[in-house]
């Protein structure tokens, strides 16, 4: 049987499956942000899979979720390299940036971030996630949905109306949050730009 | 009907409830916490049973006890916890109680670490506790599966009065997939004859699995044997894809199935003649059909995230007849395409 | 003309294989008697333990569940659980109770579950050929306590009345003897008063018997009760211990 190699392998895969991971510290929202994307994802009937880091770090350590978006049936939802990366501090973006694809998207928190990507292969987009979230819309809390919204603008996956109309499921029960939330995603969506 | 975005160990849980489970018995353990918290929350909502029980081994005992009045109960952990469930696995086996176990499996030995393992297929296949007995081993593979094999887990140990184990993961435990919540359609009732409800107007009855007199325990193995042969005549299950024309064979469970199936879409779509064999009952193992995709000119590759246990039975399936090669990560890795479409270059 | 003895509906009329002397026949009855006198036989579900009462199902004239050793409370506790209107007791050795089966014990009791605990201590493990138990007294010769029990090798008798008393989920302790009809007496009135308990609502009751193993303490049935009376008693005071209004 002849051999195949893993870039040609990589470029058929990058056609139709999208894998973000979504990285920070623990209490920053990785885990909703990711949560909203993938229901984003069910609302345009596509498949998708979504997978913490799970354990002891509940708070103040490092967490990410890993969210695969396709058009077919999906593999592992646990994957070793990514088509983008939303990085919300500093420790998430060195470690995470190695494991980014070429022609990743890049979404960084420049607000706790201070460096810029050394990497030239990949798309990079600097938001200042929690300045927003803190000036504009007083909750510092929804810095993970400005930093998605950016990810939908960037990498067009996915529509802005579906990761709202995912807030009013996931916030179904607590509907007051749902105009703060959506606001979050707007104003990260309205500020993206590659640079 | 919509999709719903839900973690595995949930869909589990809104599984058993539809099938009409009475009572959840566990102990939290990483990483199926979410389990028991979902169904500390539903049960009562609903006017069931949820109790935390002290240890691993009460739960299971509580289950017995629970199973024993002819209620449909539960109860879930993951591997070290299932190792201590063992005895009480034992009993309702020799006690012909039926029960659904959650193994949401994690590395080993000892305690391992929390990541996702498939490292306990020799004791749910093989029998983990002690005597000569079997137990149904369903292996999902989705968020889907965890709630359809939760549903078939309740419907078959009802029908043969034993327990049925869910061999889930950690990974199909922790991730989140869209699902159908599919409309669970009651089983016929069996034979209720053995419930424990009090004996009114008739006598009485005992659940037991200690049978001292002359030849009774030999009668008793040898019945629950043909209840076995029943099980592996009837309920066997294995899907397969494209093995036609296949030239090399994936055969794999749970999560690495899925790993599976994509490394086998990606080399199919470069031309390559790969197909796959998913186990989904473990026991009874579907050895016959393994055996008639062994024929000349194929290899097997048996995939799983262990150090081969699953291989072993695909070799006496196989017996000889083709070269069954194997590709493991042992407690701590997880299975990949990259690594799986390496191996398969290889063969 | 008055009948004053009748059978016990809740026994059946298989002979007891205990041992002759031995205590459990005549705690069978007075657990036999308690249920039938309270009405409870049809809806009775008792749990066997592993140990020399293990084949209760075939003496009790109800249903009854065997359980792993050391189990029955968790087994009681699934049982109860799904089936409230059903009286469910445990009948346990010292092996089964406050050995491999204290954890189950403990947590029981102090979850305050509505069931009966009928405990059976005679200060050694009967069936497997008296082997050192933890109730088994200072000095006491067992099978594996040859030179006697020694506190420094092998610890202190457990006083599951005493240890249990500060629990807040129990109702009800009491810790009685079946060495003379006195004690019977005594015995049984506190054997119906757990089954009351539970038929009340009250939580978790059990009472201790002071039972006497003359096979395997090497000992006349006589001598075996003038032991219990002499020197079991002084180890293990007999008493109400918790009684909750």
């Amino acid at each position: 049987m002849s051999k195949l190699s893993l870039s040609a392998f990589t470029r058929i895969k990058n056609n139709m499956q999208t894998e973000l991971i979504i990285a920070g510290s623990g209490g920053q929202g990785v885990l909703f942000a990711g949560t909203l994307l993938a229901q984003a994802a069910v609302e345009e009937n596509k498949e998708t899979t979504w997978f913490p880091s799970y354990g002891a770090e509940i708070r103040g350590g490092t967490a990410n979720s890993t969210v695969v978006v396709s058009d077919e049936e999906i593999g592992s939802p646990v994957v070793n390299s990514f088509s983008a990366l939303i990085a919300l501090n500093e420790q998430s973006l060195d470690k995470f940036l190695p494991k980014a694809k070429p022609g990743a998207v890049i979404i960084v928190n420049s607000s706790l971030v201070n460096k810029k990507v050394d990497r030239s292969d990949v798309k990079a987009y600097y938001v200042p996630a929690s300045e927003i979230a803190d000036k504009q819309i007083n909750d510092i809390r929804a810095a993970n949905l400005v930093a998605l919204g950016a990810y939908l603008k960037a990498s067009g996956i996915l529509k802005l109306s579906s990761a709202k109309q995912a807030c009013d499921i996931l916030f179904a029960e607590r509907a007051k949050l749902i105009p703060l939330n959506q606001q979050a995603l707007e104003l990260g969506y309205n500020s993206c730009r590659q640079g | 009907m919509k999709k719903t975005l839900m973690k595995g160990n949930i869909a589990l849980c809104e599984g058993a409830i539809a099938a009409g489970c009475k009572a959840y018995f566990g102990y939290p353990i990483t990483p199926q916490n979410e389990v028991p918290a979902h169904m500390s929350k539903r049960m009562p909502e609903l006017g069931l049973v949820f109790l935390q029980a002290e240890s691993e081994v009460a739960a299971i005992n509580m289950v017995l006890g629970a199973s024993a009045t002819g209620v449909r109960v539960m109860t879930s952990s993951s591997s070290p916890g299932v190792s201590l469930k063992q005895e009480g696995i034992s009993y309702l086996v020799g006690c012909e109680l039926p029960a659904v176990i959650v193994n949401v499996q994690r590395g080993g030995p000892g305690l391992g670490n929390i990541s996702g393992s498939q490292a306990d297929y020799f004791q749910a296949t093989k029998g983990g506790g002690h005597g000569d007995y079997r137990m149904i081993v369903l292996a999902p593979s989705s968020v889907q599966d965890m709630y359809d094999h939760t549903m078939l887990a309740f419907d078959l140990a009802d029908k043969y009065r034993t327990p049925v184990m869910l061999l889930a993961d950690g990974v199909v435990g922790q991730m989140m997939e869209p699902l159908m919540l599919n409309k669970y359609i009651p089983a016929a009732t069996g034979d209720r004859s053995w419930v424990l409800d009090g004996a009114r107007g008739r006598e009485p009855r005992s659940v037991k699995s200690l049978l001292m007199a002359e030849g009774a325990l030999e009668r008793h193995n040898l019945e629950l044997r043909k209840k076995f042969d029943l099980i592996e005549a009837n309920e066997t299950r294995i899907e397969t894809k494209n093995t036609d024309d296949a030239e090399i064979i994936i055969v794999a469970f749970g999560i690495s199935a899925r790993v599976a199936y994509s490394t086998m879409r990606a080399l199919r779509a470069a031309g390559k003649k790969i197909g796959v064999a998913r186990p989904v009952t473990l026991w009874p193992f579907p050895q016959k059909t393994i055996s008639e995709l062994a024929k000349p000119g194929r290899k097997f590759l048996v995939a799983e995230m262990n150090m081969g246990q699953m291989v072993e039975d695909v070799r006496l399936a196989v017996n000889g007849k083709c070269p069954v090669e194997f590709y493991g990560r042992p407690g701590g890795g997880l299975v990949n395409q990259e690594e799986m479409i390496e191996r398969i270059n290889k063969m | 003309m008055k009948k004053i003895l009748s059978k016990t509906e809740s026994l059946k009329a298989t002979p007891h294989l205990y041992c002759p002397g031995c205590g459990h026949g005549i705690i069978h009855r007075l657990v036999a008697e308690s249920i039938d006198e309270l009405g409870l036989r049809e809806k009775t579900i008792g749990i066997a333990p592993v140990g020399c009462a293990v084949f209760a199902y075939d003496y009790f004239n109800f249903d009854v569940s065997e359980a792993p050793h050391g189990r029955p409370p968790a087994v009681a506790t699934g049982i109860k659980r799904v089936r409230p209107d059903k009286i469910v007791f445990t009948y346990q050795g010292d092996g089964d109770l406050a050995a491999i089966g204290t954890a189950e014990t403990i947590h029981a009791a102090n979850r305050g579950e509505n069931i009966t605990v009928i405990f059976v201590n005679n200060a050694n493990y009967g069936m497997t050929g008296g082997q050192m138990a933890p109730t088994t007294l200072i000095g006491q010769k067992t099978a594996t306590s040859p030179y006697g029990r020694d506190p420094k090798r092998e610890g202190y008798p457990m006083k599951v009345c005493e240890l249990l008393s500060s629990l807040e989920g129990v109702a009800y302790l009491e810790r009685v003897s079946v060495s003379n009809p006195k004690n019977i007496i005594s015995a049984k009135r506190a054997i119906k008063k757990a089954f009351q308990n539970q038929v009340d609502g009250k939580g978790f009751s059990l009472v201790e018997v002071l039972s006497q193993c003359p096979v395997d303490w090497g000992m006349t049935p006589q001598n075996s009760i003038k032991w219990v009376e002499d020197v079991f008693v002084k180890a293990f005071p007999l008493g109400v211990y918790k009684d909750k209004k």
